[in-house]
């Protein structure tokens, strides 16, 4: 069998309780003919997140100015394209996407089953299954996507996600800047690649506030709903 | 010539002054200096030859002259407003690029180390 590399990359902003539990939960983990390189991504965290990193001695890019979660996450992109990965998973730094969870992103990878896997809170309903008023947001979003490209995915709005190397590239040319994943979506629809939802369990943030995503407003609702929907005729005028 | 004309002259003047010397000091890109200059050699022209106005309303069939005037600068400040949201725009996407290409920058000279 080929030796595989895969990429994980986890954007922090300000999770320096996090990271080392983290850290240590992606060392132990193992999946079949692939090596496993965890890539912690410091947005410009205001407490000790860096100096946290830098004590475990993991592997972590630096952000010179705070980028927010698209343009980290693309950062992300950017590295494990140069550095020749063959996959790459995208995990938030909280402690919300248990790397347990992970080889279930990576093993339809694997088998060709798609180039892009999202894992999904709402197929088997298990596990944290979020606040009502952010179902309705993320529902809104899926809604949005079928109307849109035909393509339903009920996590619309899940980070927890995995690429192929085909679906690496295309992010490194764009990908959204704040709220990316259900727009992320549709740009990757367009760009014929094949996207597959796979159930895993979530879990709380356990600890820490979240800040790198804050859902809660409709401003973030009108603005993703735009952005989504001016992406969408801009690559069907480009064909 | 009026009082207000001269006034207005002075004005324009150093209006124009001002811009230049803000090209001449570097602070201001001449590309986006034009639209200010033109601006300037308008109100100049308005200025001077003051009957020039109302010769212009007549012919677009503006009753009220100053109209035209508020009309005009309304709507040329309104495209220099949406030409800097763009310009805004192309600087946040270049702003994050260079942001991005610093970071594997540092990872690569420290892996060095």
């Amino acid at each position: 069998m080929i030796n595989k590399k895969l990429l994980i990359i986890i954007p922090c902003y300000n999770e320096q309780d996090n990271v080392l539990l983290l850290y240590e939960q992606l060392n132990k983990l193992q999946i079949n003919n692939c090596s496993i390189t965890p890539l912690f991504i410091n947005d410009y965290s205001s407490d000790n997140t860096r100096l946290t990193l830098e004590q475990i001695g993991a592997k972590f890019l630096d952000n010179p100015i705070n980028l927010g979660i698209g343009g980290t996450v693309q950062l992300g992109f950017m590295y494990a394209f140069e550095n020749g990965f063959d996959y790459a998973v995208q995990m938030d730094g909280d402690g919300q996407h248990p790397p347990a969870e992970l080889h279930k992103l990576i093993l339809p990878l694997m088998d060709n089953d798609g180039d892009v896997i999202i894992g999904s809170r709402f197929i088997d309903k298990e596990g944290f299954q979020s606040s009502a008023l952010r179902r309705f947001g993320i529902d809104f979003f899926s809604g949005l996507n079928k109307f849109l490209v035909g393509i339903s995915i009920k996590d619309s709005t899940s980070g927890f996600r995995a690429y192929n190397r085909k679906a690496i590239f295309e992010l490194i040319n764009y990908y959204p800047d704040e709220y990316p994943e259900p727009e992320a979506i549709v740009y990757l629809v367009h760009k014929g690649l094949k996207i597959k939802e796979v159930s895993v369990l979530m879990s709380e943030r356990v600890a820490g506030v979240s800040s790198i995503r804050r859902f809660s407003s409709v401003y973030y609702m009108i603005k993703v709903t735009l952005n989504t929907f001016f992406l969408h005729l801009k690559m069907k005028a480009n064909g | 010539m009026d009082k207000i004309q001269i006034i207005a002259i002075i004005a324009v003047l150093f209006f124009i002054g001002l811009i230049a010397r803000f090209i001449m000091k570097g602070k201001l890109r001449t590309e986006y200096s034009i639209i200010w200059i033109l601006m300037g050699v308008i109100f100049l022209v308005f200025s001077i030859w003051r009957q020039s106005l109302d010769l212009l309303a007549k012919f677009f069939g503006v009753y009220y002259a100053p109209a035209l005037v508020f009309m005009f600068f309304f709507f040329m400040i309104f495209i220099f407003l949406i030409h800097l949201s763009v310009v805004n725009s192309k600087q946040h996407e270049q702003i994050k690029k260079l942001a991005q290409e610093i970071a594997l920058l540092k990872e690569k000279i420290s892996e060095k180390k």
